[in-house]
């Protein structure tokens, strides 16, 4: 997906104009890096970039090519922060050199959560999601509803691998049993054998520790196979309103998600929906929120330290906390980790779908110091 | 439960049959790379880019037509062969006396393109196709539950294989085709226009491309990549079936897909890879392919 970021007025709105003398340069400057093309494109391809000065580019879910552009960024462009970072192996690499060259970067576009883990950086932060709040969010939620048995169909790649286990984890913590589980190469087209194999093992429900394109396909895939209908559910544990919209409701519904962030959930994010709407005629998702919310916190941030010397400017992230259209009372622990509500979702029967992208039903509330690891227990050095 | 090979037997047969709707598009795609290459001598790169050009057009043909799936299967072929047509004249036509080399680049290149194109815009993410209502749903076959749409093109790729064949191999027009490729010259002599007869071969080749790609759409996501993801696989078929042989392509396309479906049982992990696996074994063994005449 072509996705070139747009400027938005709404950031205009929330005007930031920092002292200049201060600000080296003369101004701030965000870069947006992301995945635009590949796999995960629809996962973050539209930004909703800040005025101030943007720039963005598409990392190709290359770990090489991100380190590159960062590189350049860092050190010839005068870029003061990065966000987004779509892809784990993106994320890491970017984080690594933004510590090295004391930059700030905010990750909301990938999973792991080593990004707060033994990765995290004094700079370093971690905005929309992790493998962790989505295992809990999904796993715990639906063990509580019943789905005591899980089969796996799991991505064979690290972040897949750790989706799984930290799901099943739970699963067990929580009274539940996993009866097996399948592990395929990353860009598989054809599904049917795995889901068979997930059919035949009579497990209430089948999660899918995948993402983007994947789980789209698989779970296009399950609908044909009769999966859902056949009694067992579907719980994707990385899944957006992105995919669910590329999917259709036909193929998609019944399938139980956890996202940060759904438009349609109160007045404040029906208007920021509908100002993102007109611009780029889709609804935002979580990741898309989120990368606004971690621009316009960044923003406050240089505002209130009056300087984009990153020192100052972390020292805000880490104090001041997160009230906007994203999340309310959010805040950022110690390792970088920004503790927020997470939302579990079933997608809706074509049938109850009211409107255009009317597609969740709000199932459950997790509260953010359930969702998210707490800084102790992190295994990040820079917390004492 | 009866076992086999320490699974149930039901999740066993299962397992064969959905190998065996892969092996479908394998042997429909390796047979038009197999006539193109037999008849042409082109390795035509191309060939994946021409089946997601298939599912493309029947997508768009559906999109801003409302030509619905059934139309498609018979337009899309045609629409597909004929820009087939259309590259063999302006551009491998010219290539028949160069290096087979050429061929090889110029029609890898043109995937590049083509591909190219689409995925800008398009994007990667893929556009659903709905399977066409007369074939929703599915049968519960006892031992799995088998969407119809999955059922009808086992059959509809048997019957276009063995058409196929039987069209080359028992008709007049193939015997031209099979004569043109032996001795082109003395063809030309008793009065065969061998360079149309070539130019339609690459429209046929062309369009069975265009056809399994058309009845791949409901299957998978029309995507731009959904060519290069399979061309691969159906060159280390047609490898393994002998170069320019049809029915060792066909045979092929089925055997591998089987071999596929049971390695997703046994080892998901080598499912990739499995069939370059049976490759490298077979061309240690018969370096000419399994079906191929030793040269």
């Amino acid at each position: 997906m072509k996705a070139l970021p747009i400027i938005s007025a709404a950031l205009l709105a929330a005007t930031v104009i920092p002292a200049a003398a201060d600000v080296s340069d003369g101004k701030v400057k965000i870069g947006i890096l992301n995945d635009q093309s590949g796999v995960y494109a629809d996962f973050g391809g539209k930004v909703q970039g800040a005025a101030i000065e943007i720039v963005d580019a598409d990392h190709q879910n290359k770990p090489d090519i991100a380190s590159n552009i960062a590189r350049q960024w860092y050190d010839t462009e005068q870029v003061d922060a990065i966000m987004e970072l779509t892809t784990s192996s993106v994320a890491l690499a970017v984080q690594g050199i933004s510590a090295e060259k004391k930059k700030i970067d905010i990750v909301t576009g990938a999973a792991t959560t080593d990004l707060t883990g033994k990765a995290c950086s004094p700079y370093g932060f971690h905005w929309a999601y992790d493998t962790h709040s989505q295992a809990v969010g999904t796993g715990g939620a639906l063990v509580a509803q019943g789905g005591d048995s899980w089969y796996f169909i799991t991505v064979d790649y690290a972040f897949g691998h750790s989706l799984e286990e930290q799901t099943a984890n739970f699963v067990k913590e929580k009274g539940g049993k996993v009866l097996g589980s399948v592990r395929y190469p990353l860009g598989a087209t054809d599904y049917s054998s795995f889901l068979l194999q997930a059919q035949s093992s009579g497990a209430k429900i089948v999660g899918l520790a995948n993402a983007g394109l994947d789980t789209s396909n698989s779970i296009k895939q399950a609908a044909d196979f009769g999966i859902v209908a056949g009694g067992q559910r579907l719980a994707a544990l990385l899944f957006t309103l992105a995919e669910v919209h590329g999917l259709g409701l036909q193929a998609a519904q019944g399938v139980v998600l956890t996202e940060a962030w759904y438009w349609d959930q109160n007045d404040q994010n029906r208007a920021f929906a509908e100002r993102f709407f007109k611009r780029t005629n889709r609804m935002p998702n979580m990741i898309q929120a989120g990368t606004y919310s971690a621009v316009l916190q960044y923003l406050k941030a240089v505002d209130k330290a009056g300087t984009d010397e990153t020192e100052a400017v972390a020292k805000q992230l880490h104090e001041m906390p997160v009230n906007d259209v994203f999340t309310a009372n959010g805040k950022v622990q110690a390792d970088g980790n920004m503790v927020h509500d997470m939302y579990l979702f079933q997608v809706k029967k074509p049938e109850e779908s009211k409107k255009d992208w009317d597609y969740y039903s709000y199932l459950a509330t997790i509260p953010g110091d359930e969702a998210f690891i707490k800084a102790q227990d992190s295994g990040c050095p820079l917390v004492k | 439960m009866t076992m086999v090979f320490g699974i149930p037997i039901q999740a066993f047969l299962g397992q064969l049959l959905v190998g065996l709707i892969n092996g479908s598009f394998y042997a429909m795609l390796s047979l038009g790379l197999a006539i193109i290459f037999g008849m042409l001598r082109i390795i035509n790169f191309a060939h994946g880019a021409q089946y997601m050009l298939g599912a493309f057009v029947g997508y768009l043909l559906l999109a801003t037509a409302g030509i619905g799936y059934w139309p498609a299967l018979i337009l899309v072929p045609l629409i597909v062969g004929l820009i087939g047509v259309v590259i063999e004249r302006l551009a491998i036509s010219r290539l028949y006396n160069l290096d087979p080399l050429y061929g090889l680049l110029f029609t890898f290149g043109l995937a590049l393109v083509l591909e190219g194109v689409f995925r800008y815009y398009y994007g990667v993410s893929g556009r659903p196709y709905a399977t066409p209502p007369l074939l929703s749903g599915g049968t519960n076959l006892g031992f799995m539950f088998l969407p119809n749409y999955r059922g009808w093109v086992v059959v509809a790729s048997l019957v276009v294989c063995l058409g196929t064949w039987l069209a080359i191999e028992k008709t007049k027009f193939g015997s031209y085709l099979r004569a043109a490729t032996e001795n082109p010259s003395l063809v030309q002599a008793f009065g065969v226009n061998v360079p149309l007869l070539l130019t339609l071969t690459y429209g046929i080749g062309s369009g069975l491309a265009g056809l399994a790609g058309i009845m791949a759409a409901p299957v998978y996501q029309v995507s731009p990549l959904m060519g290069s993801d399979l061309i691969i696989i159906v060159f280390a078929v047609v490898v393994v079936g002998g170069m320019g042989s049809i029915l060792g392509a066909i045979v092929t396309g089925y055997i591998l897909g089987l071999a596929e479906g049971l390695t997703k049982v046994f080892y998901p992990e080598a499912s990739s890879t499995v069939v370059f696996v049976i490759m490298a074994l077979v061309l240690l063994v018969r370096p000419a392919g399994l079906f191929g005449k030793d040269a």
